[in-house]
């Protein structure tokens, strides 16, 4: 059980870096505390399972801490650490029967055969792996064999920290959901920090109370689902959460707000004002399919879009529209009139969010 | 319901490999068969005799003491060239420059010809003008596999180690790259010992070309016939004959090819026996 903080904590692989680019992980810092259900989300390659590797202590970050509980860790291998992690294949012990995997730990530690015996019917219980606690694990299934590595990590009760490098990836869709869903009743009934590396959005926001979305080494954003959904502060996080992603469309200060081609969007003073303080060398606006605004014929504020193809996804509509030549997809309900040749659409206020170069600009008053 | 092509054309992709098979092994193995049961004098005079060779193979002591010799030599092989093989493979680096190094030093032994390796050691263990035999003369360790039995058969047993080695520790090398980092990883992090390492996941993981190496090896040293032969022609006395120059000499120094061939089957039965018995002991553990 263990707050982990990261302080200033950057790593490169290679041994003399001369830029940012040569960095997997940007300097950063960072706290995860005790009893939380995080995940870390992002695509391939943004460094997500370099960051749990060296909070795990596979790997030593080569500038700045981690720190358990306030304690420096940084030269204490995993096993010092008290981490467990669970691999994205699973890894048993195959000629050993689920019962000796899961004792394994235990037994390592020298823990008394009495003992490890309660512990490991206990979890065998909380993973229903009771059936196949005589079974060896070569035959096992591969979402039974990460149940058996995730029950590994469980039978210890001293562990700080447990850690998922995406552990569903290799697991049938169907029981993908089965096994969250035992993953969030384990975080619930032994309170231990979680932390959870996935490329996949849904994973990450069924598990996690708290989602650090990762981009190009750094953590872009760090907060719950819905903030993610809602007030995205990077586009990238607008663009990599959502199905479909944010519109994003690259814009120009005007006066009274900001516009492309013939369009003109009207903002607040206070937007006004930051746009002006902060030169950027990009400006875009960005907003969710979800929440643009299809009228049902011409209103006075509304903006006329040709509309170029419609996607029907079985549960919802998404438009594909062409704004002032740029293209916008709109997420619609599955009973909504589709509007024919032209669109009228509006941008609600409270959802139209502006970017200077890449980040969130808030006007700070809401 | 069925609407499928019958025929058997397919059979015609098979003949290839059947004649392969039947000029490679089984029109050979039929001559020895009916070698094995005739006594033949001249191209008019033959005579079935039976199971007569048969009976008179496996009552012959001097085959007797040759098997035996056989098995504890075979067995003596497997005992040091695995573990050994195994612990060398273990201890060789896995990447760099090293790696590269050790790779092409241990496949040297393999590359020499066996009579070649024979008289490298032949030599090697002379006390006269060999190294080994020399230096261990003149440090007080009496030591002449040309007169001492246990000598000659402690050189021939050192020469194939020497030799053979190598070919188990690069089999075992492969298996144990084979195995994937978060092995090692969630070992770590389940505080195994290097011990646990070993017998939970190396050896586990090794087993396949385990087996290859245990049978490569006990067939090979089940065959042994040059080593003994270029560095002492199985002696002093018998102490160095094994089964397969036993045969030599029953057929081309007597020219006795009866019993040969019925001593040639049996051989052959026994090392396909021994053979089986393995690759079903440690495939059968496999399965639960």
């Amino acid at each position: 059980m263990a707050e982990i903080r990261l302080q200033n904590l950057a790593h490169s692989y290679s041994k003399q870096p001369t830029g940012p680019e040569d960095y997997a992980i940007r300097e950063m810092s960072h706290i995860w505390e005790q009893g939380g259900a995080y995940a870390l989300l992002g695509p391939s390659g943004c460094g997500k399972s370099t960051l749990l590797n060296i909070i795990s202590g596979l790997l030593s970050p080569s500038e700045g801490q981690v720190m358990f509980d306030s304690r420096v860790v940084n030269d204490l291998s995993p096993e010092q650490r008290n981490i467990a992690q669970v691999f994205q294949f699973p890894v048993v012990y195959d000629t050993m029967t689920v019962f000796d995997n899961l004792a394994f730990p235990l037994r390592n530690q020298g823990m008394d055969e009495k003992k490890v015996q309660t512990k490991v019917q206990e979890i065998a219980d909380v993973l229903d792996l009771q059936p196949l606690l005589k079974k060896k694990a070569r035959n096992l299934t591969a979402d039974e064999k990460q149940k058996v590595s995730m029950g590994r990590g469980l039978v210890r009760d001293d562990v700080s920290a447990i850690l998922f490098d995406e552990p569903l990836t290799v697991i049938d869709p169907h029981l993908k959901w089965k096994l969250r869903r035992k993953l969030k009743q384990i975080h619930e009934q032994f309170n231990i920090t979680m932390v959870y590396v996935t490329h996949d959005q849904l994973e990450a926001s069924t598990f996690a109370d708290k989602i650090a979305v990762m981009y190009g080494g750094a953590i872009v954003q760090f907060g719950t689902p819905r903030e993610l959904f809602e007030k995205p502060q990077h586009t990238f996080v607008g663009y990599f959460i959502g199905s479909p992603g944010m519109n994003l469309i690259e814009v120009t200060p005007q006066a009274g707000g900001v516009g492309f081609g013939d369009v003109h969007l009207p903002l607040s003073v206070a937007m006004q004002q930051r746009i002006a303080e902060k030169p950027a060398s990009s400006l875009k606006i960005g907003i969710r399919p979800e929440f643009v605004h299809v009228w049902d014929g011409p209103v006075d504020d509304a903006m006329c879009a040709e509309v170029s193809h419609v996607e029907d996804l079985g549960t919802y509509k998404i438009l594909n529209l062409r704004l002032a030549g740029h293209p916008l997809k709109v997420r619609i309900q599955e009973d909504k009139p589709v509007p024919e040749g032209q669109a009228w659409i509006s941008f609600p206020s409270q959802w139209l969010m502006v970017y200077a170069d890449e980040y969130l600009l808030e006007s700070g008053h809401e | 319901m069925n609407n499928k092509v019958q025929n058997n054309k397919a059979w015609w992709l098979v003949l290839p490999v059947f004649l392969l098979v039947a000029f490679s092994a089984i029109i050979p193995m039929m001559t020895v068969v009916n070698y094995s049961v005739q006594d033949i004098f001249d191209q008019s005079s033959r005579y079935f005799v039976g199971t007569d060779w048969f009976r008179q193979v496996l009552q012959d002591p001097r085959l007797h003491d040759s098997l035996l010799r056989q098995f504890i030599y075979s067995a003596c092989v497997l005992l040091i060239e695995i573990p050994l093989g195994i612990a060398i493979a273990l201890c060789m680096p896995t990447k760099g420059r090293w790696s590269s190094l050790c790779l092409i030093v241990m496949t040297i032994p393999l590359l020499i010809p066996f009579n070649v390796v024979g008289t490298i050691w032949q030599i090697f263990g002379r006390g006269d003008i060999g190294l080994l035999g020399y230096v261990l003369n003149n440090v007080g360790i009496s030591y002449n596999y040309a007169a001492n039995a246990s000598d000659a058969w402690v050189t021939v047993l050192i020469i194939d180690v020497w030799h053979w080695t190598s070919l188990v520790a690069l089999l075992c090398y492969s298996g144990l790259r084979a195995i994937p980092d978060v092995y090692y990883q969630a070992a770590r992090i389940d505080r195994a010992s290097s011990w646990a390492v070993f017998r939970h996941i190396q050896l586990p993981k090794m087993k396949s070309v385990l087996l290859i190496a245990v049978m490569l090896r006990f067939m090979d040293s089940f065959m042994i016939y040059t080593e003994p032969f270029v560095l002492t022609g199985g002696g002093p006395g018998n102490s160095t004959t094994f089964l397969s120059q036993t045969l030599t000499t029953m057929a081309l120094g007597q020219f006795d090819l009866g019993p040969a061939a019925a001593f040639s089957l049996v051989y052959f039965l026994i090392i396909l026996l021994v053979s089986w018995v393995f690759y079903t002991a440690m495939t059968h553990s496999e399965k639960n």
